[in-house]
């Protein structure tokens, strides 16, 4: 209803003059706005409802007639569960891990691929490369032909070395999924710091370096705060999909062994697809998205910051 | 012997130039070993140590189809990726439009506000949008797919597109108006082509997301929409020596992502970072 007055309005100050400027924009953009607008409404409020809903009903997919309202009794069951205390530690070292690895080493490479060198080019994609493969593929690649204990690279590697070759997947489950993600991360912040790199001034940096500062002095005085942006948007982006990692852990552990390589993400899986509890399911899912609005306030603070800063 | 400055340096960048080769190599050998793997037979694929030296075939490339039906699947990812694509974009570029040129006291909110849903957890919503499915029968459909990557990447193409068209000056726009042209002449003969480079990537980022996403493929498709992604997930359980026949699925399904990555990395850092780093 309101729309339509609206374009009413609009008809009528048409003969106006100047604020008929301002009405017509007003109504362009909402008609270009809203559509975007109403499908992410739609997409966001419905399932998230139903969520919410079913969160706090008795209902297993295997008899849904036998349906209840139970109030707060999923997420008491789902905190209190074997699963839940692995799954919060499997996603806390999970993604502490991984961020560890991908930014450290992210600033690492992307200031020494900075200075002009032979094959730069070449260097720079073969970098970023593993960021578009595709995460089974990744997850595949690594557990068959890299890390297996009898025909992987790494075995061959140990054996050459003396070693007796590392069953990872048996053995450090965890470890094997960090490594896997990390490496799939890793070109992540090496593309943005990368870019970062190049917007430094090379100038000051020759400046300091004649006036006798060394290369740590600059790189700590002058490379890492500059890098400071990108960095705390690398983290925050990282956070958000490395809270939710599935595929790897789906194509390679299961989860297993036990619940060793079990995330909060793969835990909700195995509640709703393979337990068909779908009010355990929502309850964990209600516990996820509640962790990720933690992290994302503050991307969207920095991020939103930013976009006001550039025009 | 003494170094002059000049030679000091010189060997210091090919030193660092040297490094940073061993480095993106050690990077780049996964990648390199599954294409190489793939020109292998399964005996070689498995063989301790693992060979380097080996007469290539094609024998993996040849058996793909007839053992796993490869383009069944590499059709659903290719209508899956390229009508969510489309789609976004018809949805996604009136909307950065408006925000850039006709800013209104919402405008900041509104984006802010659409990047916010990109961090729902999609676990948050799998069971709604599970049983949703199942009563619209919408599980293991190429439209279900559709519907969710459009929805999970018009935040990054309307935010992608918006920076872009931010970077139009709005005088030049206004002095086509006052030449005469009206919105679509504007938007057709002044904008699109100013823009093409920026939208060209946007579409190529929301490509590569959706063709290598790998949550809501593996949880609402069994085989009739499974893209590439479930079809290398059902490589997971194994039956006999298969390794050569993997790596020549996965090269193939992510040959030509990779390629559009290459090509697109400088612009996709916009996308990859909301804006944040250019």
């Amino acid at each position: 209803m309101d729309t339509l007055a609206s374009i009413d309005k609009a008809k009528e100050s048409d003969s106006t003059g100047v604020s008929n400027a301002a009405k017509k924009n007003a109504l362009i953009s909402f008609f270009m706005v809203s559509p975007s607008v109403i499908l992410l409404l739609v997409w966001m409020i419905i399932p998230l409802g139903m969520t919410i809903y079913f969160s706090m009903m008795n209902y297993n997919l295997l008899s849904p007639e036998d349906t209840w309202f139970v109030g707060w009794e999923n997420f008491e069951y789902f905190i209190t569960d074997d699963g839940f205390a692995s799954g919060v530690t499997n996603t806390l070292i999970l993604v502490g891990s991984v961020l560890l690895i991908t930014v450290v080493f992210g600033i690492l490479i992307s200031v020494l691929v900075n200075i002009p060198f032979w094959g730069q080019g070449i260097v720079r994609v073969m970098l970023i490369s593993p960021f578009f493969i595709m995460p089974t593929v990744n997850a595949l690649v690594w557990k068959n032909l890299l890390l297996h204990p009898v025909s992987g690279v790494f075995a061959a590697i140990s054996v050459f070395f003396g070693y007796e070759p590392i069953d990872w997947f048996s053995d450090y489950p965890l470890t094997a999924i960090v490594i896997i993600v990390s490496w799939q991360w890793l070109p992540f912040a090496v593309l943005l710091l990368m870019t970062a790199m190049q917007s430094l001034d090379q100038e000051q940096q020759e400046a300091a370096r004649l006036d006798g500062a060394s290369s740590l002095d600059v790189f700590r005085h002058l490379t890492l705060p500059h890098l400071s942006r990108a960095i705390a948007v690398v983290v925050m982006i990282e956070t958000i999909f490395l809270l939710s990692i599935f595929a790897e852990i789906f194509t390679t552990t299961g989860g297993g062994p036990g619940y060793e390589t079990t995330n909060l993400a793969y835990l909700i899986y195995s509640q709703a697809l393979l337990q068909y509890d779908v009010g355990m399911a929502s309850a964990g899912g209600l516990i996820a998205v509640i962790l990720a609005n933690i992290a994302a306030f503050f991307l969207v603070r920095i991020v939103g910051k930013n976009l006001t800063d550039n025009t | 012997m003494l170094l002059t400055l000049k030679q000091q340096r010189r060997l210091h960048t090919v030193a660092m130039g040297a490094l940073a080769w061993l480095v993106a190599l050690l990077i780049f050998f996964p990648i390199f070993w599954m294409i190489l793997t793939s020109f292998k037979t399964e005996i070689e694929a498995f063989a301790t140590p693992p060979s380097l030296f080996f007469t290539p075939t094609l024998e993996n490339y040849i058996t793909i189809n007839e053992r796993s039906d490869y383009f069944h699947f590499a059709w659903n990812s290719v209508v899956i990726s390229f009508t969510s694509t489309i789609i976004g974009m018809l949805i996604a570029v009136p909307a950065a439009y408006s925000m850039a040129f006709f800013e209104t006291k919402r405008t900041n909110f509104t984006l802010q506000w659409m990047l916010s849903t990109k961090m729902l957890p999609p676990v948050g919503v799998l069971v709604p949008i599970y049983l949703l499915f199942k009563d619209f029968h919408l599980l293991d459909s190429k439209t279900g797919l559709i519907i969710i990557y459009t929805l999970i990447n018009l935040p990054i193409m309307v935010w992608m597109a918006y920076t872009y068209f931010k970077e139009v000056p709005k005088d030049i726009l206004e002095a086509a108006r006052i030449d005469g042209a009206n919105m679509l002449q504007e938007i057709w003969r002044i904008l699109l082509p100013m823009t093409k480079g920026g939208l060209a990537s946007t579409v190529l980022l929301s490509l590569i997301l959706s063709w290598n996403e790998a949550f809501w493929s593996l949880n609402l498709t069994a085989y009739n929409a499974a893209p590439l992604t479930s079809l290398i997930a059902s490589y997971s359980s194994p039956e006999g020596l298969f390794w050569a026949k993997l790596s020549a699925v996965s090269t193939l399904a992510c040959a030509p992502i990779l390629i559009f990555g290459w090509i697109s990395q400088k612009q996709l850092v916009r996308g990859l970072s909301f804006g944040a780093v250019k």
